[in-house]
């Protein structure tokens, strides 16, 4: 599928997908002063793998995601991502993007939603058809096409989302936050998806949550970030084997990973109360 | 997951055409009941001579047969002057909204004199009006009307163009869109809604406009005329029936709109009707 993309060259695909070097936000605050939303960030990522950022309200990781996205311009630092400048990348059409609102707009059935993208990208009538009933079945809503977004439930209309993000078939996914609204069932059924995506698809994906199980169960790496001012404080690597499934979920290194992901968090979070009534929320 | 559910073989607007057919029967039966019943009190009330101020249905209804010629003539006059504000007013609120969504300075500049010229009561313009256009010309009722519809469209329609969810924008900049796809893909539909809402209120307040116009002089064949000029002769039964053939106007307009907005966005109606909870 992904040889399909001729703007994925063989260049890009040596290099890593991501790349941040002393990436530094800071947001001016209102009546003086500022938030450092993230310092002197640095990560590579290559291609294929599957990233969890994870940390507290306030840490900086939808900041940094939408930084890679080149939704938000960083006060310094580089972000590269296949190899070129954030910006480029945009308007490459390098990534597609999943939010934590699924963002369907009502006016447009699910087929045509899929389709926007395609559109906007003009992509000619023939091939737009075929790539959305592909995207479709990948998320399962083949037959869900005619309907209209608030036909569906919250997790259907995650799935349309994820398959509007994926219709152009970038190399990159970035998901921030997609299942936080979701209950607690629907969500590992989505995880359990949207591994199968990523395995079938061979798409790097960026995923930010809350939720400590989800990033260990999902990633091939957990990068752990603390608030105030927003960065990384540790990079765990998930060596579950792949892949994935519900015995996954109870087996002992699944246990392990979760704990030392919750002690990493924590160790930077215990000191205040407020910050540990956000991380009593996770999981 | 199994492929299509029970919804997968229905095209979501008809369903919506077929649910709400039935349903617009048994919402609006009691409301027709309670109709007939009162008109059935007004005739009784109002039988025998000497009751012209308020005159019974019955004399009311012939009157629309005795002076059918005046009626018809009147009506259509107003009508068409409503008509040319409503389009007058819509097209300008329209304008005026794409602009001040657009830019920033127009939004700056307009928004406030738009809202403080709501505050001015347009009625009392209706004279100036008929001064400057001239008191026998159409135009000064149209642009009565226009005046009372500009500023509903105007605002709806600009909020219908600003109020998009911001996620939405992102989703498109991270497409790497041009401005004129966001506005065509995302702030255009957007917008429709609001759009028929506004257009809805508008054409009552067309009629509104042209025939508070109209009393303030002009031609004598319009609406407004027949009722001032029938009233000040005693007959009441002419001037009920001018009354009446303003309001079937408005409420025609309103229903063209209506149908119009089931036609052009039938998502709209289909969403709010709640489809699937």
């Amino acid at each position: 599928m992904t040889t399909e993309k001729p703007a994925r060259s063989t260049v890009d695909e040596a290099g890593p997908a991501v790349s941040l070097d002393g990436v530094s936000k800071i947001f001016p605050v209102r009546g003086g002063g500022e938030t450092v939303a993230l310092q002197d960030i640095g990560l590579a990522i290559a291609p294929t793998e599957f990233v969890s950022l994870i940390g507290p309200s306030g840490c900086g990781k939808s900041t940094l995601l939408r930084v890679i996205g080149d939704l938000i311009e960083p006060s310094s630092g580089t972000v590269m991502v296949n190899g070129k400048p954030a910006q480029r990348a945009r308007a490459d059409r390098d990534y597609g993007m999943v939010f934590q609102a699924p963002v369907l707009f009502e006016w447009r059935t699910v087929e045509a939603n899929v389709r926007l993208p395609l559109e906007v990208m003009g992509l000619d009538r023939g091939q737009r058809d075929g790539r959305v009933r592909e995207m479709l079945d990948l998320v399962e809503l083949g037959g869900f096409g005619s309907h209209y977004p608030h036909q569906l439930s919250g997790g259907m209309q995650q799935r349309v989302a994820i398959a509007r993000a994926l219709a152009f078939q970038p190399a990159l996914l970035l998901m921030d936050e997609p299942f936080g609204a979701l209950d607690e069932m629907t969500r590992e059924r989505l995880n359990t998806e949207v591994l199968g995506i990523w395995s079938r698809t061979g798409t790097t994906i960026i995923f930010v949550t809350h939720s400590i199980p989800e990033a260990v169960f999902l990633s091939t790496r957990v990068v752990v970030m603390s608030a105030r001012p927003g960065r990384i404080t540790n990079v765990i690597d998930i060596d579950l084997p792949q892949p994935r499934n519900e015995q996954t979920r109870e087996s002992d290194r699944y246990f392990e990973l979760v704990t030392e992901v919750r002690e990493s968090l924590r160790g930077r979070v215990a000191a205040s109360p407020a910050r540990a009534r956000a991380e009593g929320g996770i999981g | 997951m199994s492929a299509a559910g029970s919804l997968g073989n229905v095209a979501p607007g008809r369903l919506a055409w077929g649910r709400s057919l039935g349903a617009a029967v048994r919402q609006y039966l009691p409301a027709t009941v309670v109709l007939m019943v009162g008109l059935v009190v007004w005739e009784l009330a109002t039988a025998g001579p000497g009751r012209r101020v308020l005159p019974a249905p019955s004399v009311i209804a012939s009157a629309f047969g005795e002076e059918a010629d005046l009626l018809r003539r009147a009506g259509t006059a107003t009508f068409i002057e409503a008509l040319g504000g409503l389009i007058l007013g819509t097209g300008l609120g329209v304008l005026v909204a794409f602009a001040t969504a657009r830019w920033v300075t127009a939004r700056e500049v307009l928004v406030p004199i738009a809202i403080a010229s709501s505050a001015i009561p347009l009625i009392a313009v209706a004279p100036i009006l008929n001064n400057w256009f001239g008191v026998l010309n159409p135009m000064s009722k149209m642009a009565m009307a226009a005046l009372l519809v500009f500023f509903p469209v105007m605002i709806n329609v600009t909020r219908g163009l600003v109020e998009v969810q911001p996620a939405a924008l992102e989703l498109m900049r991270s497409y790497a869109t041009s401005d004129w796809q966001v506005l065509f893909k995302v702030r255009v539909p957007n917008m429709l809604p609001f759009f028929f809402t506004a257009l809805k209120i508008g054409t009552t307040l067309a009629f509104i406009g042209a025939i508070v116009a109209e009393y303030f002089g002009g031609t004598s064949d319009v609406l407004g005329r027949v009722v001032i000029t029938s009233m000040s002769s005693g007959s009441f039964d002419v001037a009920w029936a001018g009354i009446l053939l303003g309001a079937a106007g408005a409420i025609l307009s309103y229903l063209a709109v209506a149908v119009a907005e089931r036609l052009i966005i039938p998502w709209y109606a289909a969403m709010l009707s709640g489809g699937r909870t």
